[in-house]
């Protein structure tokens, strides 16, 4: 637990390091090869019809050539949606996944991101296709066809966030913007992270995905966006067998006593703090006692855009007045 | 229905059945996302065929989606159905049971174990690509049922009853590791549940491949032992006195069956109902002879479940539906039907 808690502290002082150091700056190492846009270093956010394409980017399916500026990008991932429309590629985005709810104007289908259907995909003509996961060899099976896949899947860390970002950007033709986003949701995170007091003890939390205690580990993204903020998730080496989205027993949660409950259930519904303190055991919670139930937004909580810096600010808001 | 029945399937039965499945593969061919006439959707496939160059008016990706995604698809669906229907009647056939299914002696739970094995962590150093998880189906319906033919073949049983008992024990037991291995690994219940619910969806022709050696050697032999199965029906005694040897008979049924079952669950997934409702939908009409209802099964499961598949694609698209849902929600009224307008009452 201290281990982990250190090497977490560490990180976040890393993190902090490096923001401040290159705030603004947007570095993107090997990402992208863009001789073209390379040259140009303006910091327009306008995508202008510079000769960006053919352009490669390196992608979790190896490296993509795009050969000309997408105009029917088909997105599978709401998180993806989201950073193609914060990077200004949304005119290019001709269908979305039925999941992708924000911008609202972005063309929603219903298509899903969970089990694609290539076929229906295909009948779309799309000249880009972004996905954040690759089931049932979804990925060969559109390329074997001929479409161009982006794949671009549930980052480990913000770092990951950040590269996509300027993936995304650069794969679309707008290289400066999402830089600019990138740098953008950067230094929004580190501003945040200033205002993380330095605690002896780190805060413990639970994170409820649903009334049946069913929660997640460090080891996911949100998990570790948690982590940066100084908070030891309680269900953190309870049960390796599990996986990184475990069931603990009421009792467990109960016996850790969290100083922090977050709710942010997947299907949308929010307990009240009265409905919590009703559960059996509830009353007596530290979290309760002391009204530190933290409701999050369950679609920003389980996508990776750049409203990211939302959910860590309503985290860090919630916790920062904490000793 | 007369009373007597001939043994031989009639020519008008076989050449009706072929071309039935025949039109049943172009039908489901040429309808999709992106639809064209049956009569485009046969140039588009000639023209794939090596040496072949056909105009179809079709743009190379939209032309490469029929012939690489719904082609395969389709005939994987026919080749599953032909399996599971010709297994279900020989399973009914060597049990002597009305109610026996491909799945009669656990090949759908040990399938099940195996690919739950596969997806969650307990099986994590097998790796998740899709040739472990298939290798890992097959191999459990195929422990599952030498499991339970090692369990369940006595020296003294002669019906074949403690074999179908072993499978309900070895089936409840495999179902209960799944059950425990999926409760403790959340992530992989949605990967599980869409592969035991079919997976006709990601269906390619390497799945095609993989079928058709093993359902053309099983669907032989079993076809071939329909005389002999014939003669089970009076009873294993009878059978002996008649120069059947009702164990090794049954033996070889039964291996043969589950090689052509494990496969096909392996590159489908789990589809119930095929393998009861084919084999006594031809029984009603074409009467009790397996030299009729095997080989029949064979021809017409193809098309049953193609176009089952069909529905499954087409009516909520862009999503799909469960292949096993729709076999279910369409077979069940049809055979319901055939029951009732058929004096002929099922073994």
């Amino acid at each position: 637990m201290t281990r982990m808690t250190r090497k977490t502290m560490r990180s976040a002082a890393a993190l902090l390091a490096i923001t401040l150091a290159f705030a603004g700056c947007g570095d993107d190492d090997t990402v992208v090869s863009a001789p073209e846009a390379v040259t140009d270093g303006s910091t327009s956010t306008s995508s202008t019809p510079e000769p960006m394409f053919p352009v490669t980017v390196t992608a979790d399916n190896g490296e993509v050539t795009i050969p000309t500026e997408p105009t029917a990008i088909v997105s599978l991932s709401p998180s993806i949606t989201e950073m193609l429309y914060a990077v200004g590629a949304g005119d290019q985005v001709g269908a979305v996944d039925a999941s992708s709810d924000f911008p609202a104007d972005a063309p929603v289908t219903e298509l899903s991101g969970f089990r694609p259907n290539v076929e229906a995909i295909g009948a779309l003509a799309p000249d880009l296709v972004f996905l954040a996961r690759d089931r049932d060899d979804v990925v060969a099976t559109l390329e074997g066809v001929g479409i161009t896949v982006v794949l671009l899947e549930a980052p480990e860390s913000l770092e990951d966030v950040y590269r996509q970002i300027e993936t995304v950007a650069a794969a679309t033709g707008h290289l400066d913007a999402g830089a600019e986003v990138a740098a953008e949701v950067e230094s929004g995170i580190a501003a945040l992270l200033s205002d993380v007091p330095e605690r002896d003890e780190p805060l413990t939390y639970f994170y409820e995905l649903t009334d049946e205690y069913n929660t997640l580990t460090s080891q996911t993204f949100i998990g570790a966006v948690l982590a940066l903020a100084g908070l030891d998730n309680i269900a953190d080496g309870v049960d390796p067998g599990a996986g990184s989205y475990p069931q603990l027993t009421a009792e467990y949660v109960l016996d850790t006593n969290p100083d922090v409950v977050f709710v942010a259930h997947a299907d949308g519904s929010a307990p009240s703090a009265d409905e919590l303190s009703a559960r059996p055991g509830w009353a007596e919670l530290t979290a309760i006692v002391d009204g530190r139930v933290v409701a999050l937004d369950p679609d920003i909580a389980s996508r990776w855009g750049p409203r990211i810096v939302d959910l860590f600010d309503d985290v860090v808001r919630a916790t920062a007045g904490i000793g | 229905m007369p009373r007597r029945h001939p043994t031989r399937p009639p020519l008008r039965w076989l050449v009706l059945s072929l071309v039935g499945a025949g039109a049943a593969v172009v039908v489901s061919v040429s309808v999709g996302p992106i639809g064209v006439s049956p009569f485009d959707a046969l140039r588009v496939v000639v023209d794939r065929l090596p040496g072949v160059a056909l105009d179809h008016g079709l743009d190379p990706t939209r032309a490469a989606i029929i012939t690489e995604v719904r082609l395969p698809r389709v005939l994987l669906a026919s080749l599953v159905g032909s399996v599971l229907a010709t297994a279900g009647g020989a399973y009914q056939a060597t049990f002597r049971n009305s109610l026996a299914d491909p799945f009669l002696l656990g090949a759908a739970a040990g399938a099940g174990l195996g690919v739950t094995v596969a997806l969650t962590g307990a099986g994590s150093e097998l790796g998740d690509s899709g040739t472990a998880v298939t290798a890992a189906a097959f191999v459990g319906a195929m422990v599952a049922v030498a499991l339970t033919y090692g369990l369940g073949s006595s020296a003294s049983e002669r019906t074949g009853a403690s074999l179908i008992l072993a499978g309900v024990a070895v089936a409840a037991l495999l179902s209960a590791l799944q059950n425990l291995l999926l409760q403790r690994d959340d992530e992989s219940i949605r990967d599980v549940y869409a592969w035991l619910l079919g997976r006709f969806n990601v269906a390619g022709w390497d799945e095609v491949r993989l079928l058709v050696p093993t359902a053309f050697v099983s669907l032989t032999v079993l076809v071939l032992a329909s005389r002999r199965l014939d003669l089970l029906a009076l009873g294993d005694d009878e059978a002996h006195s008649l120069g059947v040897d009702a164990g090794r008979l049954r033996l070889a049924v039964v291996s043969a069956a589950t090689l052509a079952t494990a496969a096909a669950v392996a590159v489908s997934g789990l589809i119930g109902f095929v393998g009861i409702v084919i084999p006594h939908a031809i029984r009603l009409r074409v009467g009790p002879s397996y030299r009729r209802i095997l080989p029949l099964s064979l021809i017409l499961g193809a098309p049953f479940l193609c176009l089952a598949d069909l529905l499954a694609r087409t009516l909520l698209s862009p999503a799909e539906i469960p292949i096993g849902v729709i076999t279910a929600v369409v077979g069940a009224p049809f055979f319901l039907s055939l029951l009732r307008r058929s004096r002929v009452r099922p073994t």
